[in-house]
């Protein structure tokens, strides 16, 4: 049992993720994950101020069926299947962390830089936190999917729009960690 | 409850996102520095394997359970809607150091600043369904 609470290698995870979508593909559906943005808008009345928003979001109950197992996967891996939460980091990226204010890079999941509450309730923090949300929810349904759908399912199903998002993921993703990460803390 | 297997799949995708750090901020911090093998070996890993079911489907050698052939639906085409919508997308995930799955699992490790991510992918999406007509796709 021990493998199982250390952490996994990437040769563990990615066919646990080619599963994932194989299964949800079995069971008559398309692994993607941004879209459940869409249904809690359209549950939370988003139709009355557009149309995009006026669609029958008990068909997609599935995926936030979905969702709520990632919740408690979550909390069950965290509570009982680890025993340990550090990180191991190149030592290279902990020390590029350091140099521009995040310390302690690895110790957690999570840096307190950004995830603390004490951040959290701080407005350049609150606001950093609301925007990184804000372009992810913006982003993900303008480009029509997030990683599961454009970067595993469109890419594994060959897609050209999907090869075309997945560089969009990381021009957007180059330009916020090598140009603009560095002036925020 | 014919939709508890979706519930009983998301726990398997929770826990692997936990156990193996997607949900590390850090873990997508270093792979945007290229710094580690990890996230490209985990998601070149899936797409490979993910190839091979396509085939599968494809070939219809796999069908539904319920033994339907499987359909993938094409993701929609534009240059601008695909670059623009995946550069926004890319800024956020990389400041975050969250998508929208990991965003989830997060929940579940009891991370209470992610519901304010959570709430900003949610006001970003209700954002795009308003401004959807006057953004170029």
């Amino acid at each position: 049992m021990d493998f199982i609470l250390q952490p996994w290698a990437w040769y563990v995870a990615g066919p646990v993720i080619a599963i994932i979508m194989f299964l949800l593909f079995f069971y008559g559906e398309r692994f993607g994950v941004s879209s459940n943005l869409e249904t809690l808008c359209s549950i939370g009345g988003a139709g009355k101020f557009s149309n995009y928003f006026k669609i029958d979001w008990k068909q997609n109950k599935w995926n936030l069926m979905f969702v709520a197992g990632a919740i408690t996967g979550g909390f069950i891996a965290a509570n009982w299947l680890t025993i340990n939460d550090t990180v191991a980091l190149n030592p290279q990226t902990v020390k590029d962390l350091a140099e521009i204010g995040i310390k302690n890079a690895g110790a957690t999941y999570l840096p307190d830089e950004i995830f603390s509450v004490e951040t959290m309730i701080s407005v350049k923090g609150f606001f950093i936190l609301l925007v990184a949300g804000l372009m992810v929810g913006f982003g993900a349904r303008w480009a029509g999917g997030c990683t599961s759908g454009h970067a595993i399912t469109g890419l594994s199903n060959l897609e050209i729009p999907s090869l075309i998002s997945v560089i969009g993921f990381f021009i957007g993703g180059l330009t916020m960690t090598w140009i603009i990460l560095p002036l925020l803390f | 409850m014919k939709n508890i297997k979706f519930f009983l799949i998301g726990i398997l995708f929770g826990i692997v996102m936990s156990k193996a750090e997607i949900i590390s901020w850090y873990r997508i911090y270093e792979m945007f520095k290229f710094q580690s093998f990890h996230m490209y070996g985990i998601i070149g890993s899936a797409v490979l394997i993910g190839m091979v079911s396509m085939f599968l489907f494809r070939k219809k050698v796999v069908k539904t359970f319920e033994g339907n052939e499987i359909h993938i639906p094409p993701k929609k085409k534009g240059l601008y809607r695909n670059l623009l919508g995946g550069t926004l997308f890319g800024l956020g995930w990389a400041l975050a150091g969250a998508c929208p799955g990991p965003m989830f699992v997060l929940v579940g490790k009891e991370v209470v600043s992610i519901l304010v991510v959570i709430f900003g992918a949610t006001l970003g999406a209700f954002l795009y369904g308003l401004l959807k007509d006057k953004i170029p796709h």
